[in-house]
């Protein structure tokens, strides 16, 4: 791949998963968070696929389709079946309206670019400039995660987080090692396995998907 | 060979709970495996404590006197907690809580739940014990949850939401030191091994390794209980079941911290000791705080314990950061010591709260009039958990704080000190409100031997710690040396 498509194809993808962590901020039916997700996933593949391809290195494209299939696909798949059965299926009343968390989003990207400075110094290559994306990706998955009252909501955010890990990972080292990276990804899998079975018990104990019902222990 | 044999142990006794069907027999024999654990790990310490490291599988798994100490602390909790396993799952099944199906969950999941503590400890590949410390917290969570109660699912719901993020950041420290290594030219499938970080540690990057350093305390802390990401702590604890309890606030808290101790070697080397100590002074101290004015209004006996948790692992940050070789041997004297106290008290208040139907300590009174053995245990194990002679963790107290004097942590250890007075008062005054008081003419009951067998061994075996530690002296010593300044 020569150098323009290979930092052109990049800065792309990894700004597609920005922007879907920013419209999941946006986007008040749960299906339609999910879908963000979803296409995040892919992009999330295609930094994979394209770093891969760029150094010529089978195991980065084998992981590549991996998390596109993981991330892209399975996953939703499993947050679907709790969307659907949840009756409104909308973030009704997140605690900040979203042209604020919007707002929210934009400084939390900017202050991502300003901390990561002595990882960008270190590697002033054209993946390493990117990393800031990452950051910004996983500080906006913290925020929708406090922000936000549906338990699929805060899957999601927990999924933002992990997305920008995994982002930074793949452009500052091109990947952990293969099977560090697997062992990763079946973690995060069966995490999100273990909250869909927590929310589906809560869903049919409370009635609801609502986090604010969790008010019984406190000091 | 021997690391390999830590491991299949409780996966053998895994399978055999998920083949078979829920009976004692299968129960005791997750036991076993247990003690079986805890041997091994005396065989690594004794071969390991003046030799080299045992190596297995090419190197991904590697002992050293560090990690053949953590696997005897982790044999010995088990041993405790599987044996008050076997009594849980028996009273749950006949009061008909519990199906058994579930308890056979219970069994697999625990199993699980203790391989991956070990795989934590013996893994030489950093990146390994991540993905180990996150399995705990999966394996876990079902065992929080596994009374099935509207509490116990919130509380499992708080626990894996807040531990995963957690464990997300400290992924991100691991990978940043991963960068930091790759960048001074390290072999790409040797970079995350601990020994080949440790050679090149003073080549690192300090910008990169500041910024990881800083997140792996906020990542792994989050999984120790350290403030302010303690919040999940007390209500995971409180409402697991007894043995679970006693698990993880005896080990799984400071299999996290044995992560910590790992980089803080490596960011010694590569910063210097000042900013990782300043870190953990931070935390320890927050910690600290906040334990000593959450258990003074605590009403709750369960949840006193967990915030006693807190505090024990405020002490262990606070020796750490101190990092000298005698502030580390003190550190994991407290790690084992607090692991047998802590664990004694939360299988003791499983009893409890089995014969009083309560866990609230208004409702209880005269403990040790009623039930004089159970009352005794709880009473000399609240005892230990506070410090006092001859229990060990009054020698690792008083180490820790003579080691943060000489390393010119005074300061710190004067406000550690007036914290633990505070905490010391507050837990005499709930103890007493427990154990003593008149019975009112109710009769005495009888505790039976499947309990208090394996308590009053445990206190027995803490009280021998701190009266003649020799056993563990050149052990200590040999694991300090590892991570220690």
């Amino acid at each position: 791949m020569s150098g323009p498509v290979f930092s052109g194809s990049l800065e792309l993808a990894a700004g597609v998963v920005l922007v879907c962590a920013a419209v999941t901020l946006w986007r008040r039916s749960l299906n339609a968070i999910v879908k963000t997700l979803a296409i995040q996933g892919l992009a999330l593949g295609a930094v994979a696929l394209v770093l891969g391809i760029h150094q010529h290195d089978g195991g980065l494209i084998a992981v590549a389709c991996f998390v596109a299939v993981a991330k892209g696909a399975a996953i939703p798949t499993l947050l679907r079946r709790v969307v659907r059965s949840d009756p409104t299926s909308r973030e009704a009343a997140p605690l900040i309206n979203v042209p604020a968390s919007l707002v929210g989003a934009g400084a939390l990207t900017l202050f991502a670019f300003a901390t990561t400075a002595p990882v960008t110094t270190l590697l002033p290559t054209t993946a390493g400039r990117l990393i800031p994306i990452g950051f910004a990706t996983l500080l906006i998955g913290f925020f929708a995660m406090t922000v936000r009252r549906k338990a699929v909501s805060q899957i999601v955010g927990l999924l933002l987080v992990d997305n920008g890990i995994a982002l930074i990972a793949f452009l500052a080292t091109s990947g952990v090692p293969l099977i560090i990276e697997l062992g990763v990804s079946l973690d995060v899998l069966l995490v999100v396995v273990v909250l869909r079975v927590l929310a589906t018990q809560m869903g049919s104990r409370f009635g609801g998907f609502d986090l604010d019902q969790l008010r019984e222990l406190h000091d | 060979m021997l690391a390999i044999v830590v491991l299949i142990l409780p996966i053998a006794a895994g399978a055999a709970s998920a083949v078979l069907a829920w009976r004692r027999s299968v129960s005791w024999f997750g036991t076993a495996t247990s003690g079986a654990v805890l041997i091994t790990g005396v065989i690594l310490a004794v071969q390991v404590v003046h030799g080299r490291p045992v190596v297995a599988l090419d190197g991904a798994l590697r002992v050293d006197a560090l990690s053949a100490f953590m696997v005897i602390v982790i044999g010995v909790i088990a041993l405790l907690a599987t044996w008050q396993s076997v009594r849980y799952l028996s009273a749950e099944i006949d009061a008909g809580r519990c199906s058994q199906r579930h308890a056979a969950l219970y069994g697999v999941l625990v199993q699980a739940f203790l391989a991956s503590m070990l795989l934590a400890v013996v893994a030489a590949n950093l990146g390994v014990l991540w993905v180990a410390i996150e399995a705990t917290t999966i394996a876990t969570t079902f065992l929080v949850g596994h009374r099935r109660t509207r509490n116990s699912l919130e509380a499992s719901w708080k626990y894996i939401t807040i531990c995963s993020v957690g464990i997300a950041l400290a992924f991100l420290g691991t990978v940043l030191f991963y960068l930091a290594a790759l960048h001074v030219g390290g072999h790409a499938h040797a970079s995350l091994d601990w020994t080949a970080l440790i050679a090149v540690s003073h080549h690192l990057d300090p910008g990169v390794v500041r910024l990881a350093m800083a997140l792996l305390v906020l990542g792994y802390g989050t999984k120790v209980g350290l403030a302010p990401m303690h919040s999940w702590l007390p209500d995971a604890h409180s409402q697991a079941p007894a043995p679970v309890s006693a698990l993880m606030s005896g080990v799984l808290l400071t299999v996290a911290f044995y992560a910590l101790l790992r980089f803080k070697a490596i960011a010694d080397g590569a910063l210097g000791p000042t900013f990782p100590r300043a870190l953990l002074v931070t935390v320890g101290l927050l910690s600290l705080v906040i334990a000593a004015s959450l258990l003074l209004t605590q009403r709750d006996y369960k949840r006193m314990l967990a915030y006693h948790s807190v505090e024990h692992m405020g002490l262990i940050a606070l020796g750490a950061a101190a990092g000298s070789s005698l502030a580390i041997a003190a550190v994991l004297l407290h790690i084992l010591g607090h692991g047998l106290a802590k664990g004694v008290l939360f299988l003791a208040s499983g009893e409890i709260l089995l014969s009083e139907g309560t866990s609230e300590i208004d409702q209880i009174k005269a403990l040790l009039v009623r039930r004089p053995a159970l009352g005794g245990i709880f009473g000399f194990g609240l005892l230990a958990l506070l410090g006092l002679p001859p229990f060990s963790l009054f020698v690792s107290e008083l180490n820790m704080l003579r080691a943060e004097v000489q390393v010119g942590l005074g300061w710190a250890a004067a406000i550690s000190l007036v914290c633990m007075a505070v905490i010391f008062g507050a837990v005499m005054s709930h103890g007493r409100h427990l154990l003593l008081g008149s019975a009112g003419g109710q009769r005495v009951h009888k505790t039976p031997g499947i309990v208090t067998v394996p308590l009053i061994g445990g206190l027995v075996g803490c009280a021998f710690l701190g009266v003649i530690a020799w056993p563990m002296q050149s052990l200590l010593q040999a694991a300090a040396h590892v991570v220690a300044i």
